[in-house]
């Protein structure tokens, strides 16, 4: 008996162990893939022309720098819009919200996640769009502030969900000592409970921009994508071209191996690149964080 | 309930059964076609030939035709490599095409099946209605920027197109904003947005009076504007028809092409002559492109 449950021990030690390994396979795999076939763009390419202000791929003009410009500016848009908002939801629902406006409002934020991002892009070009160049006086409603407010509403349940389930944690002990102390309602939220779910709250926010700036379809539908230099904080109401969007509409078409295909391919690696420094700094700053909580217990 | 179910699903078995009769036995005829057609390309021309084909196969049961998109240059590369018997494409084969395809033992033979009008399409608010070739050149390289400049309200131009991959992009690139002249290097201006559907632009001219856009004109509904174009300043301004496309009058309309290997025979042979029948080239007519058939240049 002893020694078959050693055997089934065994084997399931290892298999859980090899499903950890293999998230880090993966991640490798992938990357080697992506320089394998995006790092002969520099022995198509010469970096000057790489890093140029003209994208034109049937004509060989392969300048990535409004690409990467029009990533950045509609990640930062949609950041400044999820952030308060999920924020703001989370610490409603977990804090403030009587119990039943909680059982509603929970699986109607998760819903709002599970929402198909073309659907999202439809609602975009039809009704966001349009109102949007109307109340601004716009010359075209299709622009990055349009892919901003669509890409925060996606980013807003993964913020929710993962911030929430943080302060969720944090002991009631914490709470009630803060009244206790004569704190009200709102400082025991920002100076107590709010703190003690920092880490929580970042990761959550970091999940938050990694998922905006990944998303596809809903960007190409909405922004126009022009490859034009975004570099002004006004470019925000200006077309922008993003980088998964030009994969996504121009992978289908490009010929094997091709110096586009290559291209194509180092823009991947550009992205993964930004999501990993996204992560990285993340991770550094929960983990500073941690060692400050740490010295103040001690 | 359930004394009104039972016979409800008597009856719709009954109903169902009824109707599958005829068309059960029609697909064992069916069953055993003598011969397959594989047609691949251009995707301006798929719901062409789906039409054609489903017209084709249901007077002909014994042949089966199978259509798929994915751009001209797919179709002509799946030609090259011998796996199908058609390519569509909606422009001409390239020059190092014909090469890789004589290296590998493949003729390609060039059939025009219909031709396609371009149309110059803007919001109906708009008041432009007439342009010359050279203007549209100049609003899409970003020469003209303010519809003012054109006899226009003051008003910003946005432009569309759609997105590179697209046939249709080159050849509006070639024909409009380089007017046909090869030498000529000029690009669309970096802020013209691309759009990834003929669905999009659409979208964003029917509500947008600053927009101006194309489309070929099978896929341009009644409550937008076509423009009307003139070649030249001073020529005569002229929209997109079946007539005006025939007589060449309007500027910007380009012929599709099917591409065979070799000069076709057997069933091939006999749906491009169905093709370019009468009764075919209606069907093209109803789609919106504009019959072949009727040109002086068609493919034998």
């Amino acid at each position: 008996m002893e020694k078959s449950l050693n055997w089934h021990e065994f084997v399931i030690t290892r298999l859980i162990k090899a499903s950890g390994y293999s998230a880090i396979l993966f991640v490798a795999l992938i990357f080697f893939f992506l320089v394998r076939e995006g790092v002969p763009t520099f022995a198509d390419t010469d970096l000057a022309a790489l890093f140029s202000v003209r994208w034109y791929p049937i004509e060989s003009h392969f300048g990535i720098l409004p690409l990467i410009t029009g990533s950045l500016i509609v990640t930062f848009g949609a950041t400044i819009v999820a952030v308060p908002f999920g924020i703001g939801t989370a610490v409603y629902i977990s804090e403030i919200a009587p119990r039943w406006m909680r059982e509603i409002l929970k699986p109607l934020v998760e819903l709002l996640g599970g929402l198909p991002s073309v659907v999202l892009g439809f609602l975009g070009i039809l009704v966001l769009s349009p109102n949007l160049r109307v109340l601004l006086d716009l010359p075209t409603g299709l622009t990055a502030l349009a892919g901003s407010l669509l890409l925060g509403g996606i980013a807003v349940p993964t913020v929710v969900s993962v911030a929430e389930d943080a302060l969720d944690a944090v002991p009631r002990a914490y709470r009630e000592g803060a009244w206790a102390l004569g704190a009200t309602r709102w400082q025991t939220i920002w100076r107590v409970t709010f703190p003690a779910a920092r880490s929580g709250v970042l990761t959550g926010i970091m999940l938050g921009v990694g998922r905006a700036i990944g998303e596809t379809m809903t960007v190409m539908m909405v922004t126009g994508n022009a490859p034009v230099l975004a570099l002004k904080l006004g470019s925000i109401f200006s077309p922008v071209r993003t980088m998964t969007a030009t994969i996504a509409a121009e992978m289908g078409e490009v010929a094997s191996g091709s110096t586009h295909y290559h291209v194509l391919f180092f823009i991947g690696m550009v992205l993964f690149l930004i999501s990993l420094g996204v992560n990285v700094a993340a991770s550094s700053v929960v983990f500073r964080a941690k060692k400050r909580a740490e010295r103040i217990l001690s | 309930m359930n004394r009104l179910l039972l016979p409800a699903i008597a009856i719709f078995v009954l109903v169902l059964s009824a109707s599958c009769g005829p068309s059960s036995s029609q697909a064992a005829a069916s069953d055993s076609p003598a011969a397959y057609i594989e047609n691949k390309g251009s995707d301006t021309i798929v719901n062409l030939a789906l039409a054609w084909a489903e017209r084709y196969q249901s007077d002909h049961p014994e042949v089966r035709i199978s259509v798929t998109g994915g751009g001209s240059g797919t179709g002509i590369a799946s030609l090259i490599n011998g796996t199908v018997d058609l390519a569509n494409a909606s422009r001409q084969i390239k020059a190092e095409e014909v090469a890789e395809a004589e290296s590998n033992g493949v003729e390609p033979v060039e059939h025009i099946i219909a031709r396609d009008a371009i149309a110059v399409i803007v919001n109906p608010e708009n008041p432009v209605s007439e342009l010359t070739l050279k203007q549209i050149s100049d609003i899409y390289s970003g020469k003209i920027i303010n519809w003012s400049e054109i006899g226009g309200e003051d008003r910003p131009i946005v432009r569309l197109s759609r997105e590179t991959n697209s046939g249709t992009h080159v050849y509006f690139l070639e024909t409009v904003l380089r007017l046909s002249n090869s030498e000529d290097k000029t690009l669309f201006s970096m802020d013209t947005l691309l759009l990834p559907s003929s669905e999009g632009i659409i979208a964003e001219v029917r509500q947008n009076p600053n927009a101006i856009g194309y489309d070929g004109l099978g896929y341009v509904p009644k409550d937008l504007k076509v423009i009307a174009i003139a070649e030249e300043a001073g020529g005569a301004y002229v929209l997109p028809a079946i007539a005006t496309v025939n007589d060449k009058t309007y500027p910007i309309a380009r012929d599709l092409y099917m591409y065979t290997d070799g000069e076709p025979t057997g069933v091939v042979k006999e749906y491009l002559d169905w093709i370019i029948s009468a009764e075919a080239q209606e069907i093209v007519a109803e789609l919106g492109f504009v019959p072949a058939s009727l040109t002086p240049n068609a493919s034998p």
